[in-house]
């Protein structure tokens, strides 16, 4: 194979896309093995993987906006790999909280799951983000053809599940909760005005 | 005032010999505190093995005084090892100067703790406004090490220093119609940038309460220091409650006025969310907040290794000298 300078820069790009979404965890890791994590090192790598999990999630939802509006075809193609490191920090979240802060105590676990409803949601939308990433390779969108579309749809409602998992977190202060409900606004309600706008375009030519 | 780490000379190169040892070991039993050092004395305070690098506080002169004159109150001490000093005061919940934990001991450092002036108002013979320095005055300071359980169930071992709240409670001459008294935290947006959002879900002041015969059991304590030192202003310096059968946030910090009152107070938490917060709050396994299971605790510091999960008791382990104070009482409805 021939490295064209295309070619090249196709690969480097791969690569960076590939290895940014790794550096928060690098960094979170470096901080624990340093021990500078504070008294309560468990929550502490608790809320810094559930807000990364809630920005990949955002990410992955805004390569669509970002592509129609800057023409940036190229980002279509990293689609996946958002979604899928969303996939993995969530699973990292789920974990650390298991681990780390219910010591993998079956009653604990049972607990939680069942009787706070911030985890309960949080925890449906992991759910379902795994069938999302089960079938995001190339081969399953080909042999799931439109019913693939109309799966992978359920990121909206994954995206409104984390939100209410991080809202019914708010204690004293929701101005985090308040920014990233609007970008999520603007997220979901960019789809729905170019979907308006489509269907009224289409129903002005069979007019 | 923040203490650097102690100079790279070594004490002996630069310190006669007997008065070197004579300071290293004080500084062994007063944490190091070279400002303490330099005034030498003999440690009251059993010796602590301070964070060296962590910094110290040692709090206005009158205040020092009082400090090392205090022994430690064995028969109200738990035998429980305390948290490291450096995660005592670097894991805070104190939402005037931030949310995060580590928030008020990044932005509270420079909060004016001395002078500071008290008002006692309300149900009492003799009201007034004082200076914290006067107010104190006549008391002697003591340490306490106890439990401090938090609502977010996690929970710490902490030595404090102060001295019972109805010792100065009787000084005001509370009248026949005192039932409750109030506590408000200062209300200094300039100072405490948490008090100015538009994004708070709380009202400022921050204001907690508790019951006459709650605020006059000899477990009761008001705080003006920890670890041998000054309080350190993220931890409520320079003046604060401490209620150790309690959930921590009715321990409230950096108290400017403390009213007796007839009828219970509006508190803060209980206000913001009267399903999430009592106005009681004692520790109790078997009530449930939506979000934090009570059952358990997280004794800190924990290490990734051990989450140090606790069973948590009743009124964090004090119920033999504070359960009779609610005999009669179902404490599912009084939460
Ligand atoms: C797609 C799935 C999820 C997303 C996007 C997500 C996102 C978040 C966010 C943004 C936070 C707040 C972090 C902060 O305060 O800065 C958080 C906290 C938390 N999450 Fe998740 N989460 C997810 C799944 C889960 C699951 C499955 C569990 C457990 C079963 C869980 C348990 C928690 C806990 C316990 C906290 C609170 C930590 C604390 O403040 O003490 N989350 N999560």
């Amino acid at each position: 194979m021939v490295l064209t300078p295309e070619r090249l820069r196709r690969l480097a790009l791969w690569w960076l896309v590939f290895l940014l979404p790794l550096l928060p965890l690098a960094w979170l890791v470096e901080r624990a093995l340093a021990m500078d994590l504070g008294a309560d090192p468990a929550q502490a790598i608790v809320q810094f993987t559930g807000i990364w999990t809630l920005r990949l999630l955002f990410v992955t939802l805004a390569v669509t906006p970002l592509r129609l509006m800057f023409r940036w075809a190229w980002l279509q193609r990293y689609r996946r790999m958002f979604g899928l490191y969303t996939l993995f920090y969530a699973v990292v979240h789920l974990l650390a909280f298991a681990t780390f802060i219910l010591g993998w105590r079956p009653d604990l676990l049972l607990r939680e799951l069942s009787e706070r409803p911030y985890i309960i949601v949080g925890t449906l939308a992991l759910l379902l983000l795994i069938p999302l990433g089960v079938t995001s390779t190339r081969g399953m969108q080909r042999r799931l053809g439109p019913k693939w579309a109309k799966l992978h749809r359920l990121v909206y409602l994954i995206a409104l599940l984390a939100m209410l998992h991080f809202i019914w977190q708010i204690r004293s202060s929701f101005q985090e909760q308040l920014i990233y409900g609007l970008i999520l606004a603007w997220l979901l309600g960019f789809r729905l005005w170019k979907r308006r706008r489509r269907s009224r375009g289409a129903r002005r030519q069979t007019a | 005032m923040l203490i650097k780490k102690p100079d790279p000379i070594k004490a002996s190169e630069i310190t006669p010999e007997p008065i070197y040892r004579n300071r290293r070991l004080f500084m062994q039993g007063l944490a190091g505190s070279a400002a303490l050092a330099l005034s030498g004395g003999a440690a009251a305070i059993p010796a602590y093995d301070l964070d060296a690098d962590a910094p110290r506080y040692p709090g206005p002169d009158w205040l020092q005084s009082k400090l090392r004159a205090g022994a430690r109150n064995e028969a109200l001490s738990t035998a429980e090892k305390p948290a490291p000093y450096v995660n005592v005061i670097t894991h805070n919940n104190f939402y005037e100067f931030g949310t995060g934990k580590q928030d008020p001991s990044r932005k509270a450092q420079n909060f004016k703790t001395d002078p500071w002036s008290v008002e006692i108002a309300g149900e009492v013979d003799k009201p007034g406004t004082y200076a914290l320095e006067d107010l104190l005055q006549p008391h002697g300071i003591e340490e306490r090490i106890y439990r401090l359980r938090c609502v977010e169930a996690w929970s710490m071992v902490i030595p404090w220093m102060g001295f019972p709240l109805g010792d100065l409670l009787k000084r005001f001459g509370p009248t026949s119609r005192a039932k409750y008294v109030a506590f408000t935290t200062l209300l200094d947006p300039e100072q405490m940038p948490g008090q100015g959002g538009f994004f708070s879900t709380l009202d400022w002041p921050y204001v907690e309460g508790l019951r006459m015969d709650e605020a006059m059991h000899p477990l009761t304590l008001l705080a003006v220091g920890l670890y041998g030192n000054a309080l350190p202003p993220q931890n409520g310096a320079p003046f604060r409650l401490v209620v150790p059968w309690k959930y921590g946030f009715k321990s409230i910090k950096s108290i400017v006025r403390i009213e007796l009152t007839e009828s219970m107070p509006v508190t803060t938490w209980n206000q913001t969310a009267p399903n999430e917060y009592g106005f009681y709050a004692n520790v109790n396994p078997e009530v449930d907040h939506p979000r934090w299971s009570q059952a358990t605790e997280r004794r800190l510091p924990s290490s990734l290794f051990s989450p140090n999960i606790i069973d948590t008791k009743p009124f964090n382990g004090y119920g033999d000298q504070v359960a009779s104070l609610y005999s009669g009482m179902d404490l599912r409805k009084w939460f």
